[in-house]
């Protein structure tokens, strides 16, 4: 399976890289230096500068090496992976909108791509019914992706209710960390 | 000497007790933060020859039966000749030392190496011996034997079982480790059943005390395991697509019920312990949550928040109608029946702290039993006696006990790091 992925991944990452190649205007051909034997060559005359134009490097191994890069960008918002929610409330918030969009496309131009939502809650209450509460915010998710192209068999969404804190504190900062879900995708977990 | 303590139980003050030190190698210390105001008066005579089994066996019979909060052990001042379980009694003189009850015993070496230990419990008001018993034992056994013979005090004094062969389970995180350890029911003798660096919760006793069933989070996800005591063999029970969590043993031990999101949500389901056999049993949008069976195996009591806030509920083992159970409050969580079926201990929120509550189902009555503000998990002694539950304290997890009247109050903390997940486990055959 995690070979697979990695194959389809590094396919899509070629094609895209090669797409980009072939759209983006090529750089104006550089004038080939020649040699000057008009009468009086071998006397110095005015200096000329020394041009060497650097090459414009398409790697199509680092993708295979790395298909998760953009996964992994901090530039991309691919790399954004957690939603935070206000007390008790289990909707994505419009701010997270565009990273929920960004993984659907992700996911819909990947195939073979799979991702596991954990849903947290706060310490408050019971560990099993926050264990609900954390599905429930998981569950959340995924309904948005799916509607949004991804496909079920690349979603699997869980819950690790109130155990695996980002912040320990007992105050409203350290919960508000805390009641979040998180995207992980495959090989990351 | 049972319709006295009666009477005795009926008074309702707290008296505190100096803390009990535990022999070292114990990991979790006990404190008996209140007990009952009148107790019964018992003198336990050190056993003639005890000295040779190590550590104090009649101290530990004591150390239980005061922990129960029913009973007030006497101090005995060295007796010449050192009376035996074979020895007459003066009755008059132990009432003059205002023992209501007595135990004599005495501990012989055998042979083969072993020890033959021989006591007898004897009522000086009424002035008649209730009797007694010789057990045959180890070195290693000396706790186990201390603490039958606490039961069988407790039960001849009090008319109930005693709980103190009984063992807990809980969880202790230290760090970024988790341990699910298996203790006495007075926190001695602790061993870890697993360790794991991912969190493990709601561990749950098999009604034959061999397993149990617990949420671990070993896979990134929670998934409910069956694991064997006595071999360490665990096998998963509940591994599908989404959550797996909350298992409960029917009293029968053939089934499991748990709660899965499979199907989306959170909705309880029922599985043979070795994985086979699921069914659904709730179908609801809201989150079904914590099932728990009665005694009798005809209902299980769950969570669910159908109703808007979580509250607990109650249907018919193969499923049905569910039929709202607790009403006062917006918060109410973690039903546990008791061995009775006659009460309901469960966690409420009052005024942002959570309590344990009990609600007798009879009459509706609920109680708050506790005064912290952060428990979680209560958990029935088998004799519906006490009431084991999570807290914190100072910060730290710690195991706490009440007496279902609320009068008795026990704390059990690590020397190191939370204690949380409590299940007392099932009376030992």
């Amino acid at each position: 399976m995690r070979a697979t992925l990695i194959a389809t991944l590094a396919a899509a990452s070629c094609a895209a890289l090669l797409a980009a190649c072939s759209t983006t205007p090529p750089p104006e051909q550089a004038p080939a230096g020649v040699e000057d034997r008009s009468p009086g060559a071998g006397k110095p005359g005015a200096s000329q500068p020394v041009e060497q134009k650097p090459i414009a490097s398409v790697d199509l191994t680092a993708s295979r090496q790395d298909p998760g890069a953009a996964l992994r960008d901090p530039s991309n918002i691919l790399s954004k992976r957690s939603i935070y929610y206000d007390y008790d409330k289990f909707d994505v918030r419009d701010e997270y909108r565009g990273l929920v969009e960004a993984h659907a496309k992700y996911l819909r131009e990947n195939p073979g791509a799979k991702i596991l939502i954990q849903g947290n809650t706060d310490e408050r209450g019971s560990r099993e019914y926050n264990v609900g509460l954390g599905q429930r915010r998981s569950d959340g998710v995924k309904r948005m992706l799916l509607l949004l192209g991804a496909k079920e068999s690349q979603i699997e969404s869980v819950s690790l209710g109130e155990e695996k804190p980002q912040s320990e504190g007992r105050d409203e900062e350290a919960w508000s960390k805390n009641r979040r879900s998180d995207i992980l995708y495959s090989g990351e977990y | 000497m049972l319709a006295r303590l009666s009477l005795l139980l009926g008074a309702a003050l707290l008296a505190w007790l100096p803390a009990w030190q535990p022999e070292a190698r114990a990991q979790l210390s006990i404190e008996i933060t209140g007990a009952g105001a009148q107790r019964i008066p018992i003198a336990i005579v050190p056993f003639a020859g005890e000295a040779a089994l190590g550590p104090g066996l009649s101290a530990i019979v004591r150390a239980d039966l005061e922990r129960s909060g029913l009973f007030r052990g006497l101090e005995v001042p060295p007796l010449i000749p050192h009376p035996t379980e074979a020895s007459s009694v003066n009755y008059a003189e132990w009432r003059s030392r205002l023992a209501d009850a007595l135990v004599l015993g005495s501990v012989a070496t055998r042979p083969d190496g072993r020890f033959e230990v021989r006591f007898r419990l004897f009522d000086t008001v009424k002035q008649v011996a209730l009797g007694g018993i010789a057990y045959t034992l180890s070195k290693e056994q000396v706790r186990a034997t201390a603490h039958r013979i606490a039961d069988f005090v407790y039960e001849k004094l009090t008319g109930e079982r005693g709980v103190f062969s009984t063992r807990i389970a809980y969880v202790v995180k230290r760090g970024n480790r988790y341990e699910l350890q298996i203790a006495d029911a007075d926190g001695a003798g602790a061993e870890t059943a697993l360790a794991s660096f991912e969190p493990i919760i709601s561990p749950a006793w098999s009604p034959d005390g061999r397993r149990l069933a617990y949420v671990s989070f070993e896979n990134k996800k929670p998934v409910v395991y069956v694991h064997s005591l006595t071999d360490g063999k665990r096998h998963v029970a509940a591994n599908f697509k989404g959550s797996n969590s909350a298992p409960a043993w029917s009293p029968d031990g053939a089934r499991l019920a748990v709660s899965l999101s499979r199907e989306g949500g959170s909705q309880i389901f029922l599985i043979n312990p070795d994985g086979a056999g699921l069914r659904r049993i709730t179908s609801s949008s809201a989150i079904d949550t914590e099932p728990r069976y009665s005694p009798d195996g005809r209902s299980i009591y769950f969570t669910s928040d159908r109703g808007g806030s979580p509250q607990i509920y109650r249907m018919g083992a193969s499923g049905g109608e569910p039929q709202r159970v607790t009403f006062e409050g917006g918060y109410n969580v973690s039903p546990r029946i008791s061995p009775d079926g006659r009460t309901l201990a469960y966690i409420t929120r009052n005024g942002g702290r959570f309590q344990v509550a009990l609600l007798d189902l009879a009459n509706r009555q609920v109680q708050i039993l506790t005064d912290s503000d952060r428990d979680e998990s209560p958990s029935f002694a088998p004799n519906g006696r006490m009431i084991l539950h999570a807290t914190v304290l100072g910060g730290r997890g710690v195991l706490s006990a009440v007496s279902a009247d609320g009068r008795v109050k026990q704390r059990l903390s690590a020397t190191a790091g939370d204690v949380r997940e409590p299940a007392w486990g099932p009376f030992i055959e």
